[in-house]
Protein backbone atom coordinates (compact mmCIF):
# COMPACT_ATOMS: atom_id res chain seq x y z
CA UNK A 1 0.00 0.00 0.00
CA UNK A 2 1.26 3.43 -0.94
CA UNK A 3 -0.18 5.70 1.71
CA UNK A 4 0.39 8.89 -0.20
CA UNK A 5 -1.28 7.33 -3.20
CA UNK A 6 -4.30 6.39 -1.12
CA UNK A 7 -4.64 9.90 0.26
CA UNK A 8 -4.14 11.44 -3.17
CA UNK A 9 -6.90 9.24 -4.54
CA UNK A 10 -9.22 10.22 -1.71
CA UNK A 11 -8.37 13.87 -2.30
CA UNK A 12 -9.59 13.55 -5.90
CA UNK A 13 -13.12 12.77 -4.77
CA UNK A 14 -12.97 14.67 -1.51
CA UNK A 15 -10.75 17.75 -1.73
CA UNK A 16 -11.42 18.38 1.96
CA UNK A 17 -9.89 15.11 3.07
CA UNK A 18 -6.95 16.70 4.84
CA UNK A 19 -9.21 19.18 6.60
CA UNK A 20 -11.48 16.39 7.68
CA UNK A 21 -8.53 14.62 9.12
CA UNK A 22 -8.88 16.73 12.21
CA UNK A 23 -7.09 19.68 10.60
CA UNK A 24 -3.82 17.89 11.01
CA UNK A 25 -2.90 18.22 7.39
CA UNK A 26 0.78 18.39 8.00
CA UNK A 27 0.75 15.45 10.39
CA UNK A 28 -1.06 13.36 7.85
CA UNK A 29 1.30 14.32 5.06
CA UNK A 30 4.24 13.52 7.27
CA UNK A 31 2.73 10.17 8.08
CA UNK A 32 2.23 9.51 4.40
CA UNK A 33 5.78 10.46 3.57
CA UNK A 34 7.18 8.46 6.42
CA UNK A 35 4.96 5.49 5.62
CA UNK A 36 7.84 3.34 4.56
CA UNK A 37 9.68 3.96 7.79
CA UNK A 38 6.85 3.26 10.20
CA UNK A 39 6.54 -0.32 11.35
CA UNK A 40 4.61 -2.03 8.61
CA UNK A 41 1.92 -3.27 10.97
CA UNK A 42 1.29 0.18 12.35
CA UNK A 43 0.55 1.86 9.03
CA UNK A 44 -2.87 0.34 8.28
CA UNK A 45 -3.89 0.93 11.87
CA UNK A 46 -2.73 4.53 11.79
CA UNK A 47 -4.51 5.14 8.50
CA UNK A 48 -7.61 3.37 9.74
CA UNK A 49 -7.88 5.52 12.82
CA UNK A 50 -7.27 8.69 10.82
CA UNK A 51 -9.97 7.82 8.32
CA UNK A 52 -12.40 6.76 11.00
CA UNK A 53 -11.99 10.17 12.59
CA UNK A 54 -12.46 11.85 9.23
CA UNK A 55 -15.56 10.03 8.10
CA UNK A 56 -17.09 8.86 11.34
CA UNK A 57 -17.07 5.23 10.17
CA UNK A 58 -14.10 3.07 10.91
CA UNK A 59 -12.14 2.28 7.74
CA UNK A 60 -11.15 -0.88 9.52
CA UNK A 61 -14.84 -1.69 9.89
CA UNK A 62 -15.02 -3.18 6.43
CA UNK A 63 -11.90 -5.22 7.05
CA UNK A 64 -13.27 -6.51 10.34
CA UNK A 65 -16.51 -7.45 8.59
CA UNK A 66 -14.59 -9.42 5.98
CA UNK A 67 -12.52 -11.16 8.65
CA UNK A 68 -15.65 -12.09 10.62
CA UNK A 69 -17.16 -13.50 7.43
CA UNK A 70 -13.98 -15.55 6.92
CA UNK A 71 -14.04 -16.60 10.57
CA UNK A 72 -17.57 -17.93 10.14
CA UNK A 73 -16.42 -20.10 7.22
CA UNK A 74 -13.41 -21.31 9.17
CA UNK A 75 -15.62 -22.21 12.18
CA UNK A 76 -17.76 -24.21 9.75
CA UNK A 77 -14.79 -26.09 8.30
CA UNK A 78 -13.03 -26.63 11.64
CA UNK A 79 -16.10 -28.07 13.33
CA UNK A 80 -16.87 -30.21 10.29
CA UNK A 81 -13.44 -31.85 10.42
CA UNK A 82 -13.27 -32.00 14.22
CA UNK A 83 -16.60 -33.84 14.23
CA UNK A 84 -15.56 -36.06 11.34
CA UNK A 85 -12.32 -37.08 13.04
CA UNK A 86 -14.24 -37.81 16.25
CA UNK A 87 -16.80 -40.00 14.46
CA UNK A 88 -15.70 -43.60 14.95
CA UNK A 89 -15.38 -45.60 11.77
CA UNK A 90 -15.92 -42.65 9.41
CA UNK A 91 -12.44 -41.79 8.12
CA UNK A 92 -10.25 -44.77 7.19
CA UNK A 93 -7.03 -44.93 9.18
CA UNK A 94 -3.75 -44.33 7.40
CA UNK A 95 -3.38 -41.86 4.53
CA UNK A 96 -6.94 -40.54 4.65
CA UNK A 97 -6.97 -39.97 8.39
CA UNK A 98 -3.57 -38.27 8.29
CA UNK A 99 -4.77 -35.97 5.50
CA UNK A 100 -7.86 -34.91 7.42
CA UNK A 101 -5.81 -34.40 10.59
CA UNK A 102 -3.61 -32.02 8.57
CA UNK A 103 -6.61 -30.21 7.12
CA UNK A 104 -8.36 -29.98 10.51
CA UNK A 105 -5.21 -28.60 12.09
CA UNK A 106 -5.06 -25.80 9.50
CA UNK A 107 -8.73 -24.91 9.84
CA UNK A 108 -8.44 -24.69 13.62
CA UNK A 109 -5.31 -22.55 13.20
CA UNK A 110 -7.22 -20.27 10.81
CA UNK A 111 -9.95 -19.82 13.45
CA UNK A 112 -7.40 -18.81 16.07
CA UNK A 113 -5.49 -16.57 13.66
CA UNK A 114 -8.59 -14.71 12.50
CA UNK A 115 -9.90 -14.22 16.03
CA UNK A 116 -6.56 -12.72 17.02
CA UNK A 117 -6.44 -10.50 13.93
CA UNK A 118 -9.97 -9.18 14.51
CA UNK A 119 -9.21 -8.45 18.16
CA UNK A 120 -5.97 -6.72 17.19
CA UNK A 121 -7.88 -4.41 14.84
CA UNK A 122 -10.20 -3.45 17.69
CA UNK A 123 -13.07 -5.61 16.49
CA UNK A 124 -15.14 -8.29 18.16
CA UNK A 125 -14.79 -11.81 16.71
CA UNK A 126 -18.20 -13.30 15.98
CA UNK A 127 -19.19 -16.23 18.16
CA UNK A 128 -19.16 -19.70 16.65
CA UNK A 129 -22.61 -20.45 15.25
CA UNK A 130 -24.42 -23.71 15.94
CA UNK A 131 -24.01 -25.87 12.84
CA UNK A 132 -26.25 -28.47 11.27
CA UNK A 133 -24.05 -30.40 8.83
CA UNK A 134 -27.06 -32.21 7.41
CA UNK A 135 -27.90 -28.84 5.80
CA UNK A 136 -31.20 -28.99 7.66
CA UNK A 137 -31.17 -25.52 9.22
CA UNK A 138 -31.17 -27.05 12.69
CA UNK A 139 -33.53 -29.96 12.07
CA UNK A 140 -30.63 -32.39 11.96
CA UNK A 141 -32.53 -34.16 9.20
CA UNK A 142 -31.50 -32.21 6.14
CA UNK A 143 -30.54 -33.66 2.75
CA UNK A 144 -27.02 -34.46 3.99
CA UNK A 145 -28.21 -36.56 6.94
CA UNK A 146 -25.66 -39.22 7.76
CA UNK A 147 -22.70 -37.08 6.68
CA UNK A 148 -20.68 -38.30 9.70
CA UNK A 149 -21.55 -41.95 9.10
CA UNK A 150 -21.13 -42.08 5.32
CA UNK A 151 -17.53 -41.41 4.17
CA UNK A 152 -18.60 -40.91 0.58
CA UNK A 153 -20.92 -38.09 1.66
CA UNK A 154 -18.34 -36.66 4.05
CA UNK A 155 -15.82 -36.41 1.18
CA UNK A 156 -18.34 -34.76 -1.10
CA UNK A 157 -19.18 -32.13 1.53
CA UNK A 158 -15.48 -31.65 2.31
CA UNK A 159 -14.65 -31.00 -1.34
CA UNK A 160 -17.50 -28.51 -1.60
CA UNK A 161 -16.48 -26.68 1.58
CA UNK A 162 -12.85 -26.42 0.44
CA UNK A 163 -13.66 -25.27 -3.09
CA UNK A 164 -16.21 -22.80 -1.69
CA UNK A 165 -13.63 -21.52 0.79
CA UNK A 166 -11.17 -20.84 -2.02
CA UNK A 167 -13.73 -18.95 -4.07
CA UNK A 168 -15.03 -17.07 -1.02
CA UNK A 169 -11.62 -15.72 0.03
CA UNK A 170 -10.96 -14.78 -3.59
CA UNK A 171 -14.16 -12.77 -3.66
CA UNK A 172 -13.06 -10.73 -0.64
CA UNK A 173 -9.48 -9.89 -1.67
CA UNK A 174 -10.44 -6.52 -3.14
CA UNK A 175 -12.08 -5.53 0.15
CA UNK A 176 -8.76 -5.97 1.92
CA UNK A 177 -6.64 -4.01 -0.56
CA UNK A 178 -6.14 -1.14 1.89
CA UNK A 179 -4.26 -3.31 4.36
CA UNK A 180 -1.08 -5.03 3.20
CA UNK A 181 -0.82 -7.20 6.28
CA UNK A 182 -4.39 -8.45 6.28
CA UNK A 183 -4.48 -8.97 2.51
CA UNK A 184 -1.28 -10.98 2.68
CA UNK A 185 -2.63 -13.17 5.49
CA UNK A 186 -5.89 -13.74 3.62
CA UNK A 187 -4.02 -14.75 0.47
CA UNK A 188 -1.88 -17.13 2.49
CA UNK A 189 -5.01 -18.78 3.93
CA UNK A 190 -6.63 -18.82 0.46
CA UNK A 191 -3.83 -20.88 -1.10
CA UNK A 192 -3.88 -23.35 1.81
CA UNK A 193 -7.59 -23.90 1.18
CA UNK A 194 -6.74 -24.55 -2.47
CA UNK A 195 -4.15 -27.16 -1.45
CA UNK A 196 -6.81 -28.81 0.71
CA UNK A 197 -9.35 -28.74 -2.11
CA UNK A 198 -6.85 -30.34 -4.49
CA UNK A 199 -6.12 -33.15 -2.06
CA UNK A 200 -9.75 -33.94 -1.22
CA UNK A 201 -10.38 -34.07 -4.97
CA UNK A 202 -7.42 -36.41 -5.31
CA UNK A 203 -8.84 -38.70 -2.60
CA UNK A 204 -12.17 -38.77 -4.44
CA UNK A 205 -10.51 -39.42 -7.80
CA UNK A 206 -9.05 -42.62 -6.36
CA UNK A 207 -12.51 -43.92 -5.36
CA UNK A 208 -14.03 -44.90 -8.65
CA UNK A 209 -16.64 -47.13 -7.00
CA UNK A 210 -17.78 -44.27 -4.75
CA UNK A 211 -21.49 -43.75 -5.56
CA UNK A 212 -21.18 -39.96 -5.19
CA UNK A 213 -18.15 -39.63 -7.47
CA UNK A 214 -19.12 -38.54 -10.97
CA UNK A 215 -16.53 -38.80 -13.72
CA UNK A 216 -12.91 -38.32 -12.72
CA UNK A 217 -12.37 -35.49 -10.23
CA UNK A 218 -9.08 -33.69 -10.77
CA UNK A 219 -7.25 -31.34 -8.40
CA UNK A 220 -8.62 -28.39 -10.41
CA UNK A 221 -12.21 -27.49 -11.32
CA UNK A 222 -13.28 -28.30 -14.90
CA UNK A 223 -16.10 -26.19 -16.28
CA UNK A 224 -18.87 -25.95 -13.70
CA UNK A 225 -18.61 -29.65 -12.86
CA UNK A 226 -18.65 -30.62 -9.20
CA UNK A 227 -17.97 -34.32 -9.90
CA UNK A 228 -20.52 -34.89 -7.12
CA UNK A 229 -23.77 -36.81 -7.72
CA UNK A 230 -26.11 -34.17 -6.37
CA UNK A 231 -27.32 -30.80 -7.56
CA UNK A 232 -27.25 -29.51 -3.98
CA UNK A 233 -23.63 -28.37 -4.37
CA UNK A 234 -24.07 -26.79 -7.81
CA UNK A 235 -24.27 -23.17 -6.54
CA UNK A 236 -20.62 -23.51 -5.47
CA UNK A 237 -19.57 -24.37 -9.01
CA UNK A 238 -21.81 -22.20 -11.18
CA UNK A 239 -19.73 -19.60 -12.97
CA UNK A 240 -16.55 -21.69 -12.85
CA UNK A 241 -17.02 -22.40 -16.56
CA UNK A 242 -15.93 -18.84 -17.39
CA UNK A 243 -13.24 -18.68 -20.07
CA UNK A 244 -12.96 -14.91 -20.58
CA UNK A 245 -10.54 -13.04 -18.30
CA UNK A 246 -10.35 -9.24 -18.35
CA UNK A 247 -11.97 -9.28 -21.77
CA UNK A 248 -9.46 -11.82 -23.12
CA UNK A 249 -10.85 -15.11 -24.49
CA UNK A 250 -8.59 -17.87 -23.16
CA UNK A 251 -9.90 -20.62 -25.47
CA UNK A 252 -7.47 -20.87 -28.37
CA UNK A 253 -5.56 -17.85 -27.12
CA UNK A 254 -2.88 -16.66 -29.56
CA UNK A 255 -3.29 -19.85 -31.58
CA UNK A 256 -2.48 -22.26 -28.77
CA UNK A 257 -4.46 -25.48 -28.29
CA UNK A 258 -6.21 -24.33 -25.12
CA UNK A 259 -9.74 -25.74 -25.02
CA UNK A 260 -12.69 -24.76 -22.85
CA UNK A 261 -11.77 -27.25 -20.13
CA UNK A 262 -8.18 -25.98 -19.92
CA UNK A 263 -9.34 -22.37 -19.96
CA UNK A 264 -11.84 -22.85 -17.14
CA UNK A 265 -9.44 -24.96 -15.07
CA UNK A 266 -6.64 -22.38 -15.34
CA UNK A 267 -8.60 -19.69 -13.45
CA UNK A 268 -10.66 -20.13 -10.28
CA UNK A 269 -13.59 -17.71 -10.12
CA UNK A 270 -14.68 -15.70 -7.08
CA UNK A 271 -17.91 -16.12 -5.14
CA UNK A 272 -19.52 -13.03 -3.62
CA UNK A 273 -20.28 -12.84 0.09
CA UNK A 274 -24.01 -13.07 -0.72
CA UNK A 275 -23.48 -16.21 -2.82
CA UNK A 276 -21.42 -17.83 -0.07
CA UNK A 277 -23.91 -16.96 2.65
CA UNK A 278 -26.68 -18.56 0.59
CA UNK A 279 -24.55 -21.68 0.16
CA UNK A 280 -23.75 -22.04 3.86
CA UNK A 281 -27.11 -20.86 5.18
CA UNK A 282 -28.65 -24.36 5.52
CA UNK A 283 -25.65 -25.36 7.67
CA UNK A 284 -26.07 -22.48 10.13
CA UNK A 285 -28.79 -22.81 12.74
CA UNK B 1 -9.36 -5.14 -25.59
CA UNK B 2 -7.87 -5.40 -22.15
CA UNK B 3 -4.80 -3.68 -23.53
CA UNK B 4 -6.63 -0.38 -23.53
CA UNK B 5 -7.49 -0.64 -19.86
CA UNK B 6 -3.91 -0.71 -18.71
CA UNK B 7 -2.48 2.57 -17.47
CA UNK B 8 0.42 4.03 -19.39
CA UNK B 9 3.26 3.09 -17.12
CA UNK B 10 5.01 0.37 -19.05
CA UNK B 11 8.60 -0.73 -18.71
CA UNK B 12 11.01 2.05 -19.46
CA UNK B 13 13.41 0.73 -22.02
CA UNK B 14 14.93 4.04 -23.09
CA UNK B 15 18.68 3.81 -23.67
CA UNK B 16 19.26 6.31 -20.88
CA UNK B 17 17.36 4.27 -18.31
CA UNK B 18 19.00 1.10 -19.44
CA UNK B 19 22.38 2.72 -18.99
CA UNK B 20 21.56 4.01 -15.50
CA UNK B 21 19.96 0.75 -14.51
CA UNK B 22 22.90 -1.29 -15.60
CA UNK B 23 24.86 -0.11 -12.61
CA UNK B 24 22.29 -1.10 -10.05
CA UNK B 25 19.97 -3.64 -11.56
CA UNK B 26 19.43 -7.00 -9.95
CA UNK B 27 21.28 -9.56 -11.96
CA UNK B 28 19.52 -12.85 -11.94
CA UNK B 29 21.42 -14.52 -14.71
CA UNK B 30 21.99 -18.19 -14.20
CA UNK B 31 24.86 -19.96 -15.90
CA UNK B 32 26.61 -17.39 -18.02
CA UNK B 33 28.86 -19.72 -19.95
CA UNK B 34 26.23 -20.92 -22.36
CA UNK B 35 27.42 -20.01 -25.81
CA UNK B 36 25.34 -18.23 -28.38
CA UNK B 37 25.52 -21.29 -30.57
CA UNK B 38 24.04 -23.50 -27.89
CA UNK B 39 21.34 -20.97 -27.23
CA UNK B 40 20.44 -20.79 -30.86
CA UNK B 41 20.26 -24.56 -31.02
CA UNK B 42 18.10 -24.72 -27.94
CA UNK B 43 15.78 -21.85 -28.69
CA UNK B 44 13.02 -23.87 -30.20
CA UNK B 45 13.20 -26.27 -27.31
CA UNK B 46 13.32 -23.59 -24.65
CA UNK B 47 10.52 -21.46 -25.99
CA UNK B 48 8.66 -24.18 -27.79
CA UNK B 49 5.01 -25.04 -27.61
CA UNK B 50 2.10 -25.41 -29.91
CA UNK B 51 2.15 -23.75 -32.39
CA UNK B 52 5.87 -24.26 -32.86
CA UNK B 53 6.80 -20.65 -33.65
CA UNK B 54 4.54 -18.35 -31.62
CA UNK B 55 7.08 -15.53 -31.70
CA UNK B 56 8.03 -14.33 -35.16
CA UNK B 57 11.80 -14.31 -35.32
CA UNK B 58 11.90 -11.18 -37.46
CA UNK B 59 9.85 -9.12 -35.01
CA UNK B 60 12.29 -7.37 -32.67
CA UNK B 61 9.58 -7.05 -29.99
CA UNK B 62 9.25 -10.81 -29.85
CA UNK B 63 12.89 -11.79 -29.95
CA UNK B 64 14.27 -13.22 -26.74
CA UNK B 65 16.14 -10.42 -25.05
CA UNK B 66 19.37 -10.49 -23.10
CA UNK B 67 17.81 -8.11 -20.62
CA UNK B 68 14.23 -7.21 -19.78
CA UNK B 69 12.94 -4.46 -17.51
CA UNK B 70 9.73 -5.42 -15.70
CA UNK B 71 8.78 -1.78 -15.27
CA UNK B 72 7.02 -0.13 -12.36
CA UNK B 73 3.64 -0.07 -10.63
CA UNK B 74 0.96 -2.61 -11.45
CA UNK B 75 2.42 -3.16 -14.91
CA UNK B 76 5.69 -4.17 -13.27
CA UNK B 77 3.90 -6.71 -11.08
CA UNK B 78 1.95 -8.10 -14.04
CA UNK B 79 5.20 -8.43 -16.00
CA UNK B 80 6.73 -10.16 -12.99
CA UNK B 81 3.87 -12.66 -13.04
CA UNK B 82 4.26 -12.98 -16.82
CA UNK B 83 7.94 -13.83 -16.36
CA UNK B 84 7.12 -16.59 -13.85
CA UNK B 85 4.38 -18.00 -16.07
CA UNK B 86 6.82 -18.05 -18.99
CA UNK B 87 9.21 -20.07 -16.85
CA UNK B 88 6.55 -22.57 -15.78
CA UNK B 89 5.09 -22.95 -19.27
CA UNK B 90 8.51 -23.50 -20.86
CA UNK B 91 9.34 -26.11 -18.23
CA UNK B 92 6.14 -28.15 -18.70
CA UNK B 93 6.36 -27.89 -22.49
CA UNK B 94 9.83 -29.39 -22.27
CA UNK B 95 8.68 -32.05 -19.75
CA UNK B 96 5.74 -33.21 -21.85
CA UNK B 97 7.61 -33.10 -25.17
CA UNK B 98 9.36 -36.32 -24.11
CA UNK B 99 8.04 -37.51 -20.80
CA UNK B 100 10.33 -39.53 -18.52
CA UNK B 101 10.04 -43.30 -18.84
CA UNK B 102 7.54 -45.12 -16.66
CA UNK B 103 5.19 -42.18 -16.12
CA UNK B 104 1.72 -43.32 -15.04
CA UNK B 105 -1.30 -42.25 -17.03
CA UNK B 106 -2.25 -39.95 -14.15
CA UNK B 107 1.18 -38.32 -14.16
CA UNK B 108 0.97 -37.77 -17.91
CA UNK B 109 -2.54 -36.34 -17.64
CA UNK B 110 -1.67 -33.98 -14.78
CA UNK B 111 1.55 -32.74 -16.36
CA UNK B 112 -0.19 -32.06 -19.67
CA UNK B 113 -3.08 -30.31 -17.93
CA UNK B 114 -0.70 -28.17 -15.89
CA UNK B 115 1.26 -27.34 -19.07
CA UNK B 116 -1.93 -26.10 -20.70
CA UNK B 117 -2.89 -24.04 -17.63
CA UNK B 118 0.53 -22.39 -17.56
CA UNK B 119 0.36 -21.64 -21.29
CA UNK B 120 -3.07 -20.10 -20.70
CA UNK B 121 -1.63 -17.94 -17.90
CA UNK B 122 1.39 -16.93 -19.98
CA UNK B 123 -0.61 -16.02 -23.05
CA UNK B 124 -3.20 -14.20 -20.94
CA UNK B 125 -0.54 -11.90 -19.47
CA UNK B 126 1.10 -11.41 -22.85
CA UNK B 127 -2.21 -10.40 -24.41
CA UNK B 128 -3.44 -8.29 -21.50
CA UNK B 129 -0.15 -6.42 -21.22
CA UNK B 130 0.01 -5.84 -24.95
CA UNK B 131 2.78 -3.42 -25.85
CA UNK B 132 3.79 -3.17 -22.21
CA UNK B 133 4.68 -6.85 -22.02
CA UNK B 134 8.29 -7.88 -21.61
CA UNK B 135 9.61 -10.05 -24.42
CA UNK B 136 10.08 -13.80 -24.24
CA UNK B 137 12.71 -14.95 -21.76
CA UNK B 138 15.46 -17.44 -22.42
CA UNK B 139 15.70 -20.34 -20.02
CA UNK B 140 18.46 -22.61 -18.83
CA UNK B 141 17.16 -26.00 -17.79
CA UNK B 142 20.57 -27.67 -17.88
CA UNK B 143 20.37 -28.53 -14.18
CA UNK B 144 17.22 -30.61 -14.74
CA UNK B 145 17.37 -34.23 -15.82
CA UNK B 146 14.24 -34.53 -17.94
CA UNK B 147 14.53 -38.30 -18.17
CA UNK B 148 14.35 -38.60 -14.38
CA UNK B 149 10.97 -38.68 -12.66
CA UNK B 150 12.50 -37.43 -9.42
CA UNK B 151 14.22 -34.51 -11.13
CA UNK B 152 11.15 -33.50 -13.14
CA UNK B 153 8.61 -33.78 -10.32
CA UNK B 154 11.05 -32.28 -7.80
CA UNK B 155 11.52 -29.26 -10.05
CA UNK B 156 7.79 -29.02 -10.69
CA UNK B 157 7.15 -29.01 -6.96
CA UNK B 158 9.74 -26.27 -6.45
CA UNK B 159 8.27 -24.16 -9.28
CA UNK B 160 4.67 -24.52 -8.07
CA UNK B 161 5.47 -23.75 -4.44
CA UNK B 162 7.57 -20.81 -5.65
CA UNK B 163 4.70 -19.57 -7.81
CA UNK B 164 2.25 -19.74 -4.91
CA UNK B 165 4.66 -17.85 -2.64
CA UNK B 166 5.27 -15.26 -5.37
CA UNK B 167 1.59 -14.46 -5.88
CA UNK B 168 0.99 -14.47 -2.13
CA UNK B 169 3.77 -11.91 -1.74
CA UNK B 170 2.77 -9.81 -4.75
CA UNK B 171 -0.90 -9.25 -3.94
CA UNK B 172 -0.17 -6.41 -1.55
CA UNK B 173 1.98 -4.67 -4.20
CA UNK B 174 -0.99 -4.37 -6.58
CA UNK B 175 -3.01 -1.12 -6.53
CA UNK B 176 -5.82 -2.01 -8.92
CA UNK B 177 -8.53 -4.29 -7.48
CA UNK B 178 -9.24 -5.90 -10.86
CA UNK B 179 -5.62 -6.98 -11.23
CA UNK B 180 -5.64 -8.23 -7.64
CA UNK B 181 -8.65 -10.42 -8.45
CA UNK B 182 -6.90 -11.78 -11.55
CA UNK B 183 -3.85 -12.69 -9.49
CA UNK B 184 -6.20 -14.35 -7.01
CA UNK B 185 -7.85 -16.38 -9.77
CA UNK B 186 -4.45 -17.71 -10.81
CA UNK B 187 -2.76 -18.31 -7.45
CA UNK B 188 -5.31 -20.84 -6.23
CA UNK B 189 -4.79 -22.84 -9.42
CA UNK B 190 -1.02 -22.74 -8.79
CA UNK B 191 -1.74 -24.02 -5.28
CA UNK B 192 -3.84 -26.85 -6.74
CA UNK B 193 -0.90 -27.69 -9.01
CA UNK B 194 1.50 -27.62 -6.07
CA UNK B 195 -0.71 -29.99 -4.08
CA UNK B 196 -1.16 -32.32 -7.06
CA UNK B 197 2.56 -32.54 -7.79
CA UNK B 198 3.36 -32.99 -4.11
CA UNK B 199 0.83 -35.82 -3.92
CA UNK B 200 2.42 -37.48 -6.96
CA UNK B 201 5.84 -37.30 -5.32
CA UNK B 202 4.82 -38.13 -1.77
CA UNK B 203 1.14 -38.82 -1.25
CA UNK B 204 -0.22 -36.72 1.60
CA UNK B 205 2.39 -33.95 1.39
CA UNK B 206 -0.04 -31.52 -0.30
CA UNK B 207 0.19 -28.94 2.51
CA UNK B 208 2.96 -30.13 4.78
CA UNK B 209 4.89 -28.09 7.32
CA UNK B 210 7.54 -27.09 4.76
CA UNK B 211 4.97 -24.75 3.16
CA UNK B 212 2.29 -24.12 5.80
CA UNK B 213 3.29 -22.47 9.09
CA UNK B 214 1.73 -23.01 12.50
CA UNK B 215 -0.85 -20.29 11.89
CA UNK B 216 -2.06 -22.32 8.91
CA UNK B 217 -0.58 -19.76 6.48
CA UNK B 218 1.10 -20.65 3.18
CA UNK B 219 4.55 -19.38 2.18
CA UNK B 220 4.92 -15.90 0.69
CA UNK B 221 7.98 -14.29 -0.87
CA UNK B 222 8.95 -10.82 -2.08
CA UNK B 223 9.82 -10.43 -5.78
CA UNK B 224 13.57 -10.08 -5.18
CA UNK B 225 13.70 -13.41 -3.37
CA UNK B 226 11.52 -15.15 -5.95
CA UNK B 227 13.61 -13.85 -8.87
CA UNK B 228 16.79 -14.85 -7.11
CA UNK B 229 15.52 -18.44 -6.79
CA UNK B 230 14.07 -18.53 -10.30
CA UNK B 231 17.28 -17.02 -11.66
CA UNK B 232 18.90 -20.43 -11.66
CA UNK B 233 16.68 -21.29 -14.60
CA UNK B 234 16.45 -17.92 -16.37
CA UNK B 235 19.16 -16.87 -18.80
CA UNK B 236 17.71 -13.43 -19.48
CA UNK B 237 18.69 -10.71 -17.03
CA UNK B 238 15.60 -9.34 -15.33
CA UNK B 239 15.63 -5.75 -14.10
CA UNK B 240 13.21 -5.65 -11.20
CA UNK B 241 14.36 -2.60 -9.27
CA UNK B 242 11.42 -0.45 -10.31
CA UNK B 243 8.82 -2.81 -8.88
CA UNK B 244 6.72 -1.40 -6.05
CA UNK B 245 7.88 -2.38 -2.58
CA UNK B 246 4.67 -1.77 -0.66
Amino acid sequence: MNLQHVLTEIEKIDPEVYDRLDGRRQAVKSLATAGGKIALAAVPLALGSLLSKAYGQPATGQIINVLNFALTLEYLEAEFYNTGLASAGLIPSGEDRMAFETIALHENEHVQFLKAAITQLGGMPVAKPTFDFTAGDGSGMGPLAGVFANYSLFLAVSQTFEDTGVLAYKGQAANLISSNEILRAALRIHSVEARHAAHVREIRSRRQSDPLVVGMPQPWITGNQSNIATNLVQPSYNGEENTVQAGVQIVGINGFAIDGNDASEAFDEPLSKEQVLMIVDPFIV
Amino acid sequence: MAEQKLPDVGPDTSPETRHLSRRKFFTYAGLSAVTAATLAACQKDLRGGQPSAPYAQDDPHNKPANTVNLGSGDIGILNYAYALEQLEAAFYIRVTSSLYAGATSKEKMYLEDIRDHEIAHREFFKTALGKKAIGPLLFDFSSINFSSRASVLGTAKAFEDLGVSAYNGAGELIQNADYLLLAGKIVSVEARHAAAIRDLLNYGSFADATVVDNNGLDVYRKPAEVLSIAGTYIETKIIANNLPTS
